[in-house]
């Protein structure tokens, strides 16, 4: 059982680990971001180059320092790894120069997407980017594709991680998308055009980093921070049927799976659960999600707020000073 | 007291001069509705959502201001641009309806600060007085600017440096 330092904190793990499953173990302190790796979806990772870490060491046997940044997704542990995460400005310099390079053909159309306030490259670029762009080059434009009544395709805002290609590959029954050409040009498309309308389709608008694939149905309909997530449950016969509402007011507006801490759906769910199951008596609802009080989703909404009063006064301890007698 | 002062007399005169003297000063009121005094540079009053100058308007409906809003006045609903309305809505998505209860505004300026597209903006007019509640929710009839009558807020506008 391999034991790894990262950014000073040391975590036994199983052999096979990789780097950013062993730092996801220590804590979110220490996790480096990811855009492309999903935990969910095999093969995934290695394509957006967030979650660079600096290997200061590279196993007990062979103590050099790996000579460049790896992808701490894609690098299994060895014993006695030292790692280098937010500890490393070689580590942060690159990540925010990877932040750069996503966002180069980036349109920033963040108030008319819909996934903003959700969106994870939003949260990268506020943690590790900069605040102003160097460039003046005309941003790619694509032709819009249609791809069906219930996800909008946005390939401006794509950032090429791969995850709902395999979600099409892995998830569903027969792959009807993937990426077309090379470089500066490729593109997500459905082959030929052809609609994605397998049953379980619907979750490449959750895999998704940015707000390239949304869920169509929801288009315009409101800002996510307006919504409130709540978790709810019912009997399907596809897939496990547990999934988050979000609710304006009475009306349910969107259904997404339920997500984890790092930002993916626990378990998939189908397309009749996500777009055709939209009443509230649809649904044995079990009462609502946890957001991250940093989020923009938590924003004005006051139910969790603690009163300062409230604080268990009686835990405190009284200030003692050393070599005082105490009586 | 003594005898002069019983008379009262120089107390009186004393009272008098500087009455007179008043009369002589500069006037610290206006004559309102004739004269109006000029407003401070950052005074914030009614808001106005600006056009552009193709006169399209600049809201996209992303909702910042109504988050941003400390007195959560602010309720927009969000529409997508149909084909033919280039001229009318500067983006894809516009807000089909937006009001802003002028009873709980407290006029702070945060939706100004908060909009990424230069959309809103308080002025200095002030807000007109109604007999009805109900009519302090002003929609978009009374705060976008009308093409032709633009409201200048130049004092006010942002400068980013990208």
């Amino acid at each position: 059982m391999p034991i790894v330092t990262i950014d000073g904190r040391t975590i036994e793990v199983a052999d096979g680990t990789t780097i950013l499953q062993a730092a996801r173990l220590i804590g979110p302190e220490v996790a480096p971001p990811a855009m492309c790796f999903y935990t969910k979806l095999k093969t995934s990772g290695g394509y957006c180059r967030t979650c660079l870490v600096e290997v200061t060491k590279g196993s007990e046997k062979d103590p050099r320092p790996m000579p460049k940044l790896v992808a701490s997704c894609r690098t299994t542990v060895m014993d006695g790894m030292e790692v280098g995460n937010l500890k490393s400005e070689k580590v942060v310099a690159a990540r925010k120069s990877v932040v750069e390079f996503l966002l180069l053909n980036h349109p920033l159309d963040c108030p008319i997407c819909d996934q903003a306030g959700e969106c994870y490259l939003q949260d990268l670029s506020y943690d590790h980017g900069s605040a102003k762009t160097r460039t003046d080059f005309e941003r790619r434009t694509f032709d819009k594709i249609d791809i069906g009544p219930y996800i909008q395709l946005h390939m401006t805002r794509c950032i090429l991680c791969y995850r709902c290609v395999k979600v099409a590959d892995q998830i569903t029954d027969h792959r009807v998308h993937g990426v077309m050409n090379r470089g500066d040009q490729s593109e997500i498309s459905t082959y030929i055009e052809k609609a994605v309308d397998n049953d379980f389709s619907g979750n490449v608008i959750d895999v998704c980093p940015v707000g390239a694939l949304t869920d169509k149905t929801f288009r315009f309909k409101s800002r996510v921070w307006f919504t409130k997530p709540i978790k709810a449950h019912r009997n399907c016969n596809k897939c496990c049927g547990k999934v988050n509402l979000w609710y304006k007011g009475d009306e349910v507006l969107r259904v997404t799976g339920l997500k984890d801490q790092w930002g993916e759906v626990e378990e998939f769910i189908c397309n009749t659960c996500r777009f055709d199951t939209k009443k509230t008596s649809d649904w044995t609802i079990e009462g609502p999600s946890q957001i991250s009080r940093t989020s923009v989703i938590s924003a004005n909404h006051y139910e969790v707020f603690v009163k300062p009063t409230e604080f268990t006064l009686n835990n405190v301890t009284p200030l003692q000073i050393e070599g005082e007698n105490n009586s | 007291m003594t005898w002069i002062e019983r008379l009262y007399l120089p107390a009186i005169f004393q009272g008098l001069s500087i009455t007179i003297k008043h009369l002589f000063k500069k006037k610290v009121s206006l004559r309102y509705p004739e004269v109006k005094r000029a407003f401070a540079a950052v005074y914030r009053g009614m808001h106005v959502l600006k056009r552009d100058e193709q006169g399209r308007e600049n809201c996209t409906a992303c909702g910042l201001c109504a988050v941003a809003c400390p007195a959560e006045a602010i309720t927009m609903v969000a529409a997508e641009r149909k084909k033919g309305e280039e001229n009318l809505y500067r983006e894809e998505k516009y807000a089909a309806i937006y009001e802003i209860n002028m009873l709980r505004c407290i006029f702070c300026g945060l939706c100004e600060e908060a909009c990424p597209k230069d959309a809103i903006y308080l002025t200095d007019r002030l807000v007109p007085s109604e007999y009805s509640r109900g009519k302090f929710v002003f929609g978009k009839d009374m705060l976008v600017e009308a093409v032709d009558q633009r409201i200048d807020i130049s004092k006010r506008k942002k400068v980013y440096e990208i």
